[in-house]
């Protein structure tokens, strides 16, 4: 499809500008339903919360407060946007940039059904985990810049917080790169072929746990929203943003929280590949289900779950945090990736068999 | 010994966590007690206290003496009231204002009034802006408690036994 | 001009100027991130260079975890660079001298001689399919091996080293020391008790005469 695109623009400009055309329709592709998912993301939290608190959430605008995320980002993008006169203006102003920058950029490398993904490279798995460490850059310059004291200390938590998740995170990908014996997302789902028992969250289960709520606390999530705390610092890191530079973070943790759901499905519930493979009567029932449908489904199960845990668990002190990320889960990891060594070298049935370290 | 290994799988399992979820998921499905105001309205009392009205007798008489009971007894001196003798030679208010900004809407005119002049009424649908007149005069009162009478009569009875 | 020689240009750029800014901002804060930028340009080189894993890791190491803590302790510093740079024009000779210096050695050890192009000869392509991250950690764990292990427990030493350098018991006073796990591992059967009582009890009817 994209072949025949690029041809038809050759015909009127130079080669490489086509590429980068068809790039940029690609990106648009991508970034565009990006957009609605967040828009539609911050409507289901709203509701699942409201739902948990037997309450029904937003219902006024539109039918069933369908339009309501429309009706919000209209009034962002209206709203003025106030510049602290003792602020570092220019930082102040690009750090929004700097946190939804990665939060777009990550998206490149991830498929969405077999084949479907902008750069279909290497190193995609890395690719992802270094791009999304610039996010942090987002939360501290903006601390930084505001010049307030509570937007200093939500980027001081913020920074440390995400940079010792990240390498809890870190090891928990090279132990399904072991496993998959692949960077690449796409090898990495089809190499849990073969139904729901042969997906590595069985042989990783602990790992799994371990990446979503890693990567719970770097989003900041609830319980791990210390860096916005607003019982706590006001509102963290964005208390001087307003208007359009607040929508901007907004849009940048959703955005996150829908990378890490669709990496979680993608590493370790197999991805767009159907769950009923390998069962007789299901698998021939199922197979009218386009792979998309299948990674989709599990992507929003993951965003519930998200939400379910805001509505659940109250906000953790900042030391057990840190306890948690470097006393627990690091020497888990650590841990794991032995456990994933062993079985990868005596090639345990179905995982380590398709894949597995050469 | 067991107590330890239980308490260990317990936290390993994070059984306490997914207790939690359990709950918030249960009430997920649970029926919202959310009340959609303008089309439902929450079930209300007869001794609601809503906004203020002046009752007449059934010959069409206004109740008020003027004995500036209700005044008195205001405590955020919300209520005006001037009288004079009218041709008949009884007393009555020419004046009569409550300004609806002061009123806490205690009820104390009401508790205070000898002859079920002053009542509270379920209006509670009513509001103002700045600027807008905020004050009920006499014929203001009277209007509402004429339009009300049915339903202040009613309450009136209802509430009569616990009095 | 090709797309990868233009891009190579703008990354190159990007490199300078950032490194311009490292050294001219006014602000350490600036200086820091201007720091990041140059990681990131000389990434973006790498990766031109088909060296895809070591611009990422450069990224994901330096940008990612070391230039943060960095920055940390920049903002939380608030330096005054006043007086830091007070004697910029008596030392710049002398700095323009040793600049020359520099400049001098680098240009006899780099030159043409010794890095010229007839001794790099262009790398071979790689191909499409061609994982730079397994053809590294192929050559690090045969070749290098012991290098690679030796690099490893030098890190590990400096880890230890600055544990053992950073931790002190605070054990005599209670209140300062909080155990963490030991709050964290308290359950509710710990501190509470369920106690089953009747919602009414029947009262003694009182003594006559006790008022």
């Amino acid at each position: 499809m994209f072949e025949s695109l690029q041809l038809f623009l050759a015909q009127w400009v130079p080669d490489s500008i086509a590429t980068v055309l068809v790039i940029l329709v690609q990106a648009a592709m991508v970034i565009v339903p990006l957009m609605l998912a967040v828009a539609y993301l911050t409507y289901a939290e709203r509701k699942v919360i409201g739902y948990m608190q037997i309450r029904l959430g937003p219902n006024r605008v539109g039918p069933g407060g369908w339009l309501q995320p429309i009706a919000d980002a209209l009034k962002l993008l209206m709203k003025e946007v106030i510049i602290p006169s003792k602020s570092n203006v220019y930082l102040f102003v690009i750090a929004p940039v700097l946190a939804i920058a990665p939060a777009i950029a990550v998206w490149a490398v991830v498929p969405f059904a077999d084949g479907v993904v902008v750069a279909d490279i290497n190193a995609g798995l890395l690719y992802i985990l270094a791009i999304s460490s610039i996010g942090v850059y987002g939360v501290v310059v903006a601390g930084w810049a505001s010049n307030s004291k509570y937007a200093f200390l939500g980027a001081l938590r913020s920074s440390a917080q995400k940079v010792s998740y990240e390498i809890a995170m870190g090891f928990a990908l090279v132990t399904v790169i072991m496993t998959a014996g692949s960077m690449n997302l796409t090898e990495i789902v089809n190499g849990q072929q073969g139904g729901m028992l042969s997906w590595y969250w069985i042989p990783l289960l602990p790992m799994f746990v371990v990446y979503f709520i890693a990567g719970v606390a770097e989003t900041n999530r609830a319980p791990f929203d210390v860096a916005e705390g607003e019982s706590e610092i006001v509102a963290g890191f964005h208390v001087d943003y307003s208007g359009m530079t607040f929508a901007v973070f907004f849009l940048a943790e959703y955005a996150m929280m829908i990378l890490i759901s669709f990496l979680t499905a993608i590493m370790f519930m197999g991805g767009w590949l159907s769950p009923f493979e390998g069962i007789p009567g299901l698998e021939t029932l199922f197979s009218f289900v386009p792979a998309f449908v299948w990674i989709a489904l599990k992507v929003s199960f993951l965003l519930f779950v998200f939400l379910w845990f805001r509505a659940t668990f109250p906000r953790y002190r900042y030391d057990q945090i840190m306890r948690l990320g470097w006393k627990i889960f690091i020497p888990l990891t650590i841990l794991w990736v032995f456990v994933v060594g062993v079985m990868a070298y005596f090639k345990v049935a179905p995982w380590f068999v398709n894949g597995g370290v050469a | 010994m067991i107590a330890a290994l239980k308490r260990q799988l317990k936290t390993w399992t994070l059984w306490e966590l997914f207790q939690g979820l359990a709950i918030t998921g249960k009430y997920l499905f649970k029926s919202k007690i959310t009340v959609l105001y303008p089309e439902e309205k929450t079930p209300m009392s007869p001794r609601f206290r809503g906004k203020h009205a002046l009752r007449r007798y059934a010959n069409g008489e206004e109740r008020c003496i003027a004995c500036k009971l209700c005044e008195a007894v205001c405590p955020a001196n919300a209520i005006t009231i001037e009288s004079e003798a009218r041709d008949d030679g009884s007393r009555r208010t020419t004046v009569y204002d409550i300004d609806l900004f002061k009123c806490i809407y205690c009820g104390f005119c009401e508790e205070a009034c000898p002859v079920d002049a002053i009542v509270e009424t379920r209006v509670y649908e009513y509001a103002f802006e700045p600027g807008e007149i905020h004050v009920m005069n006499k014929d203001m009162l009277l209007a509402h408690g004429d339009k009300m009478e049915a339903q202040i009569a009613a309450d009136r009875a209802a509430d009569a036994k616990y009095r | 001009m090709g797309v990868e020689k233009f891009l190579f240009y703008v990354f190159v750029l990007i490199a300078v100027f950032a490194s311009l800014g490292v050294i001219g901002s006014r602000n350490p804060v600036r200086s820091a991130l201007f720091l990041v930028l140059a990681f990131v340009a000389t990434a973006g080189v790498w990766l031109l260079l088909q060296a895809e894993f070591l611009g990422i890791v450069l990224i994901l190491v330096y940008v990612g975890a070391v230039m943060v803590l960095f920055l940390f302790v920049i903002m939380m510093l608030d330096i005054n660079l006043t007086p830091l740079k007070e004697g910029f024009a008596r030392y710049l000779p002398i700095g323009i001298v040793v600049a020359l210096v520099v400049l001098a050695e680098m240009a006899m050890v780099l030159n043409p001689t010794f890095f010229g192009l007839q001794n790099f000869p262009s790398p071979v392509a790689l191909a499409v399919t061609d994982s730079n991250t397994k053809m590294l950690g192929q050559l690090l764990f045969t070749e290098y091996l012991f290098a690679f292990e030796l690099a490893a427990v030098l890190l590990l030493l400096s880890i230890v080293a600055a544990i053992v350098l950073t931790l002190r018991r605070r054990h005599q006073s209670e209140a300062l020391y909080q155990d963490v796990g030991v709050q964290v591992r308290v359950q509710a059967s710990d501190r509470l008790t369920m106690v089953k009582m009747a919602p009414t009890v029947k009262a003694n009817a009182p003594e006559q005469g006790a008022e």
